[in-house]
């Protein structure tokens, strides 16, 4: 290219104007990542009765219970939360370069694992304030939860779910079975059903993570809460003999699965269950959103999976716990802790709740009064609880679940008999991603 | 602009005055050719601004992640990059139940392609290209889906495919437990049912290209081949197919890339779970997520870098020599 003179003939305002679009466009391409990452956010508002808040609540019930938690808070304090909901899972695969470049105020997040993860990467805000202030409408459990490695609180719960067995009453009521409590009353309910012409397990492991559940089901209930909790850490060896029991377990009931479980969406496998062809269904009270219809709702029951090993009962509840966080520098501080301190109080929890019914209150002072059935023994199951794990992605690294811990379970469902070489070929896997950072 | 070309036009015009040419024929012609500071400014920028672009999007993007293919890195700020030489690649090629199988099934998506597909577009194109009648409709029929992007397919197929409730299982009744065909789940047959759907759009593709080069071949040697004697089979064997060849070329490296990139339908249609494996949906995996492992998935991305480097630029070196020479 060659040098222009000064004193150019060319009529000025063209070639400006083209310099103009040329330094446009590489603006355009640097900023193209923040640009990306914080879709229009926090536009620079500086209003203090304004604070923005990046939401994960894509699906339409949740979005309008959240909806109706921000106007009453606006109510009583004169804050306007601007809301910047993307899509469930865009939001996660999105988050780290989100919260990097020029993240919302607050954002709703999962407590566990995930959340410590960002709270040591010194990508959230501590609010020890906030739990001073809301920490006694808590239970100890969910205090431990929201805490970071450091010791700090870093999270608010609002709302938490259970892992059980789910099943219909009318179907059970039809051909007298009983709800299982050990493990051999359970395989044998399997051969009945089997029997009966059911599917005795619905199973559908299209989105790799459904299985994450089974596995964590069977190995907490053979193993205990404390290995559970070291083999989520990268601790415990999956090699170890225990490890290898737990898969032993899923083995035998791995016939009792739902077919070509590889191919199917929880969605499908949950109408399964719906359509009574299925007997039971290992999963999250998420799937009562699959009842659309009121009859069918008032009919699904569930029983905590049933007891393998007497020294550790049934005393360890999977229950999810899903919440809020403050970036790394909020452009509205004090507005983010009023908000936050607003989402640890009932009031802000029984708002949920009221639209949401397929979750439960993490706030032991919560009222439980206007409960369905459903919600009130989910409740009282997590509240009975001796521990409390999240699920298997959100009590370990990420990175290992994801690349490792999905495929390998895929692996284990299509090919129970290659257990040996998959536990090693886990555990090869993971001590190279956990060695890492 | 006139005023100020016309200034100029005489002794720019003498720099290459050919020899023995009038004047009066030479002034028009430089008035023509020459090019203006502004001209080049403009084709300057035009030609400065994409390649600054380019620079910066293909081969900056490139070159850093052949670097951090020998690192890990969890994308969280530059402080926590760590050097670790070829470990990721060593991990990959001995540790990674996914790696092999990934690559395998990028070969068998190139074989498939290249073996059905390819050949069945070709016939299409000869049979489109004797102008039967309709041939516009089945033209268009052939196109569609190659119009439609592969994720639309993916999810088409899916609904075709869905073991409970799809097209194939409910007619041929193998959604029943005892017979059933588990056709996005099971390894052994999944991978082949997204190659259908892939051959679908690629036939179409394949056609469309063809019936490109057989518009292009001389009908005076179909004319000759005829008056020669030889059947239709012969006239295409020895004279319209040896004519294709620079489509054939072009045919050739589309479908080296197309195998190469194979990655839409299959995250699509499940996400490349067991037995659908390909090198683009672990980059993906491994890259994409909450803490990600983008040393690790950079240095797939790399093997995937090089294996098409090594196929295309060979295949490119040759062909370009051999239409030079001819």
């Amino acid at each position: 290219m060659q040098r222009t003179p000064p004193a150019s003939s060319v009529p000025g305002p063209s070639r400006r104007s083209l310099l103009r679009g040329a330094g446009g466009a590489v603006v355009l391409a640097g900023a193209g990542t923040t640009l990306l990452s914080a879709c229009g956010g926090s536009g620079g508002s500086s209003d203090p009765k304004t604070l923005t808040l990046g939401s994960n609540a894509s699906d339409a019930v949740p979005k309008a219970a959240f909806a109706e938690i921000y106007t009453a808070f606006k109510k009583q304090s004169g804050i306007t939360v601007r809301v910047n909901t993307k899509d469930h899972n865009t939001f996660q695969e999105q988050i780290n370069s989100y919260l990097q470049g020029t993240p919302d105020d607050v954002f709703t997040w999962f407590a566990g694992y995930r959340m410590q993860f960002f709270a040591a990467k010194k990508l959230a805000t501590p609010i020890d304030d906030v739990w001073q202030s809301v920490g006694g409408n808590f239970p100890d459990a969910m205090k431990a939860l929201s805490k970071g490695e450091d010791g700090r609180y870093y999270f608010m719960p609002l709302y938490t779910y259970p892992w059980a067995v789910f099943y219909r009453k009318s179907v059970f009521q039809q051909h007298g079975y009983e709800v299982p409590t050990t493990w051999d009353a359970f395989v044998a309910l399997c051969g009945r059903m089997k029997k009966d012409g059911l599917i005795p397990i619905a199973f559908g492991d299209k989105d790799a993570w459904p299985a994450l559940g089974t596995f964590d089901q069977l190995n907490f209930r053979t193993n205990g809460y404390d290995f559970h909790a070291e083999l989520m850490a990268g601790k415990a060896s999956w090699t170890d003999a225990r490890v290898r029991r737990a898969f032993d377990h899923w083995a035998e009931i791995l016939p009792y699965h739902q077919d070509g479980a590889i191919g199917r969406t929880w969605q499908d496998a949950a109408q399964s269950l719906v359509a009574k062809k299925a007997g039971m269904y290992v999963f999250g009270s998420f799937v009562a959103q699959q009842f659309t219809d009121k009859s069918d709702l008032d009919d699904l029951d569930f029983f905590a999976f049933p007891e393998i090993d007497p020294s550790h009962g049934q005393d360890t509840v999977e229950a999810p716990t899903d919440g809020f966080m403050v970036s790394k520098s909020p452009k509205n501080h004090d507005a983010a802790i009023r908000l936050l301190k607003y989402l640890g109080t009932p009031e802000a929890e029984q708002i949920y709740l009221k639209s949401d019914p397929s979750m439960v209150a993490v706030s032991s002072k919560a009222d439980t009064s206007s409960y369905s059935a459903l919600q009130k023994k989910a409740y009282d199951m997590i509240s009975g609880a001796r521990h409390l794990t999240q699920f298997m992605d959100r009590d370990s690294r990420p990175d290992f679940t994801s690349t490792v811990m999905q495929p390998a379970l895929q692996t284990f469902v299509r090919d129970p008999k290659g257990v040996d070489g998959l536990l090693s070929s886990i555990e090869r896997q993971k001590k190279t991603i956990f060695a890492s950072s | 602009m006139s005023t100020e070309t016309g200034t100029r036009t005489p002794e720019a015009a003498a720099e290459p005055p050919p020899a023995g040419a009038s004047a009066k024929e030479r002034a028009p012609q430089g008035h023509r050719r020459l090019l203006t500071r502004r001209d080049r400014l403009i084709l300057g920028l035009m030609a400065g601004v994409p390649t600054l672009v380019h620079l910066a999007l293909v081969w900056v993007a490139a070159l850093a992640s052949i670097a951090l293919a020998f690192t890990t890195w969890d994308g969280i700020g530059f402080g926590s990059i760590t050097w670790v030489g070829l470990d990721n690649f060593r991990q990959l090629f001995t540790d990674n139940p996914q790696f092999w199988p990934a690559v395998q099934h990028n070969v068998v998506w190139f074989v498939v392609l290249i073996l059905i597909p390819t050949p069945l577009g070709l016939f299409l194109a000869v049979q489109l290209d004797k102008r039967i009648r309709f041939s516009r409709v089945y033209q268009t029929a052939f196109f569609l889906p190659v119009v439609v992007s592969f994720a639309v397919i993916g999810f088409v197929w899916q609904l075709v495919y869905n073991p409970d409730t799809g097209l194939i299982n409910s007619l041929i009744g193998a959604n029943e437990p005892g017979h059933y065909i588990d056709w996005i789940g099971d390894p052994d047959l999944n991978l082949w049912a997204v190659l259908i759907a892939a051959s679908w759009r690629h036939t179409g593709y394949m056609m469309i290209l063809y019936l490109a080069g057989l518009k292009g071949v001389d009908p005076s040697l179909r004319e000759a081949s005829a008056l020669d004697g030889a059947n239709e089979w012969q006239t295409f064997r020895h004279v319209i197919f040896p004519t294709l060849r620079p489509t054939n070329t072009i045919v050739l490296v589309v479908t080296i890339i197309e195998s190469l990139r194979a990655f839409d339908l299959v995250f699509v249609f499940n996400g490349g779970a067991h037995g659908t494996e390909l090198l683009s949906i672990l980059v993906t995996d491994n890259i994409i997520g909450e803490s990600s492992r983008i040393g690790y998935g950079s240095a797939i991305a790399v093997v995937l870098l090089l294996i098409s480097l090594g196929v295309i630029i060979p295949y490119l070196v040759s062909t370009f020599r051999k239409e030079r020479r001819s």
